[in-house]
């Protein structure tokens, strides 16, 4: 098949991007970044709560992790809740033990069907920010302006109403925006959002919300369940990343964050738990490591950018 | 090429034994080069009707900005371990970065890297186009990387590897020394064009980060091992006739904070073998043409 001229016109071939959602920006040579405590690392852990229905819907797109089999899926259904049962509450502990704060990423639905979970998140000090409705709760370029703004205030408002707390970050589904996602987040007086990950510092948006990136890659569902490591292999990772991180913080006087997604039915198997515990209590001991909500990260950031 | 024939008749067969003997210069065996690809890709790209820019609708935002951190973070991070451990860069560059994010182009050139031309962006594809809108592209590369960086562009690697049966002619014909398009060969090999000469120098899918970290899922670690496996077993062979080894990287995957600390590792072992090259992709086709005005006074290579 041909193709038409007009495939050679590059009508944004300009400096800078090609769209005008944020600017670009070299980490290496921006004004240096400075946490409390002088710390040169930032941990930010990020548990993902999700609630997949076993009636998948496909419009916009099917979640990572969602059914898979014929309906009635039991197996993917009670494997997902399992985190939500049992893994998370081996998470808490091992925070606890740690004695780090993280934020936790919640699906409306998580937060109304189980809420001794989040009575425990909560008073563990942890943050809650919002996760869209439910494992359905999808978002791209396909579903209209009026369905995503309705599917945002309805997270929002049900989330808050659950846990009487009125969240300021957000993570969509699979890190999944469309073209007005921004805009819309930032119309509901969130403060900042997770999903682009091409930064290792937060940065604003062009209409004034903060993105804080948690990266793909050094997440536990694609080391562990996408690249099929062993969880000592991810804590090895995140070991390298933390070193690599603190060593270029001190060469270039200006800090970093380490993101760190987790999600309950993959690292809170009772055969990888002692890792993630291992890990923290021992980056928690690092005097370069500030662990810290996103919500802390975001603040601390803006202050001085 | 062969258009339309089972046998595209892209070179010779040239088996692996009993080869001529190539010395790389100091009596090295394995002509090693780093090509770090400087892409840039578009978040709302036309669509190509054999092959889609994207997975998701756009904008696909993990896609967009997990590409996005080279440009932010990770390619300084990549060629400050590269120059640390003394290997230049032979750039797979999407041109349209001269225009995007020249800061980038800026600093592979102030390191004294070499540039070739990966198209205009890695969102658009060679799939279907016409001789004149092909003949443009490679122009349009030509112009913009000499413009940007006073270089003239000696290679090509198709935007993201996608050729039409003309690619390989069109760019012997416009003067182009090597293409990194084909993976048959360990050495650099002649490709058979209409005219003018082309060779094919080795690139390497296998050992590219790409295929390391996205393909094979390898851990940072085990991409480091696999890097110095391969360099062992080129360097060895290379005392028969010289190898060549290519590491092909992508800053957003090598540079991610749990990889480039095994990675300069891999590079000081190579680096520090005696047996090793550190040599630019224009360095070793010239090296190799040469090979022919200064035969090597060593007995036919065997092995």
């Amino acid at each position: 098949m041909s193709l038409p001229d007009s495939y050679l016109d590059y009508s944004r071939r300009r400096k800078g991007y090609d769209h005008d959602l944020y600017r670009w920006s070299n980490i290496h040579t921006r004004e240096p970044v400075r946490w409390p405590g002088d710390a040169s690392v930032a941990v930010f852990v990020c548990v993902s709560l999700e609630w997949f229905p076993i009636l998948p819907v496909d419009e916009p797109f099917r979640a990572p992790g969602h059914m898979v089999t014929p309906y009635p899926d039991y197996r993917h259904y009670t494997a997902r809740d399992y985190g939500n049962r049992v893994g998370v509450f081996r998470m808490l502990e091992a925070f606890a033990r740690a004695g780090v704060t993280v934020s936790f990423a919640v699906n409306a639905l998580v937060a109304e069907r189980y809420p001794e979970l989040i009575d425990t998140v909560k008073a563990g000090g942890h943050e809650i920010i919002a996760h869209s409705t439910d494992m359905n709760g999808t978002i791209d370029s396909s579903l209209s302006e009026s369905d995503e703004r309705a599917l945002v205030g309805d997270a929002l408002n049900r989330l808050e109403a659950a846990t009487g707390v009125k969240p300021e970050g957000w993570l969509s589904v699979a890190r999944s925006q469309s073209w007005r996602t921004a805009d819309l987040l930032k119309e509901h007086g969130l403060a900042y959002c997770c999903d682009w990950v091409n930064d290792e510092l937060p940065w604003r948006f062009a209409n004034g919300l903060i993105n804080l990136p948690l990266s793909v890659d050094l997440s536990d569902r694609q080391i562990v369940a996408v690249q099929q490591h062993s969880a000592e292999a991810w804590a090895q990772m995140m070991r390298d990343a933390f070193d690599w991180l603190a060593a270029e913080s001190v060469a270039q006087s200006s800090a970093r964050v380490l993101p760190m997604q987790l999600t309950p039915y993959i690292m809170g198997q009772p055969f990888r738990i002692d890792a993630l515990q291992t890990l923290l209590v021992e980056l928690a001991a690092r005097k370069e490591a500030w662990f810290a909500s996103g919500n802390a990260i975001v603040k601390s950031w803006a202050a001085q950018s | 090429m062969n258009e339309n024939a089972p046998d595209p008749a892209l070179y010779d067969y040239h088996p692996y034994k009993d080869r001529q003997k190539i010395v790389w210069p100091g009596g090295k065996t394995c002509a090693v080069w780093v090509a770090p690809n400087l892409e840039y890709y578009e978040i709302d790209p036309p669509t190509n009707p054999h092959r889609k820019p994207w997975a998701r609708p756009h904008p696909d935002v993990v896609g967009y900005s997990y590409r996005d951190h080279s440009n932010r973070v990770s390619h300084w991070r990549m060629a400050d371990v590269m120059e640390q451990h003394g290997f230049p860069g032979s750039v797979s560059l999407s041109v349209a970065l001269c225009q995007h994010h020249p800061e980038v182009v800026a600093d592979g050139a102030a390191r004294g890297w070499e540039f070739f031309s990966h198209g205009i962006y890695n969102t658009r594809y060679s799939y279907g186009m016409d001789v004149a809108q092909e003949r443009a592209i490679i122009e349009d590369s030509i112009r913009t990387v000499r413009e940007a960086t006073g270089q003239t562009i000696r290679g090509w690697l198709a935007p993201a590897l996608t050729h039409t049966p003309r690619t390989l002619d069109l760019l012997a014909e416009y003067g182009l020394d090597y293409t990194c398009d084909l993976y048959h060969d360990d050495q650099l090999q002649e490709v058979k064009v209409t005219s003018g000469k082309l060779a094919s120098i080795p690139y390497s899918l296998e050992v590219n980060d790409h295929y390391g970290f996205n393909v094979y899922g390898m851990s940072g670690r085990e991409y480091a091992d696999c890097l110095i496996r391969q360099f062992e077993r080129l360097a060895s062979e290379g005392e028969y006739s010289g190898t060549v080894m290519c590491i092909p990287l992508h800053g957003y995957l090598i540079g991610q904070p749990h990889r480039i600390g095994p990675f300069a590792e891999a590079l000081r072992h190579i680096a520090a073998d005696p047996r090793c090259w550190q040599a630019k992709a224009g360095e070793i086709v010239d090296a190799w043409r040469d090979r022919a005005n200064n035969p090597s006074p060593h007995v036919e290579g065997k092995r």
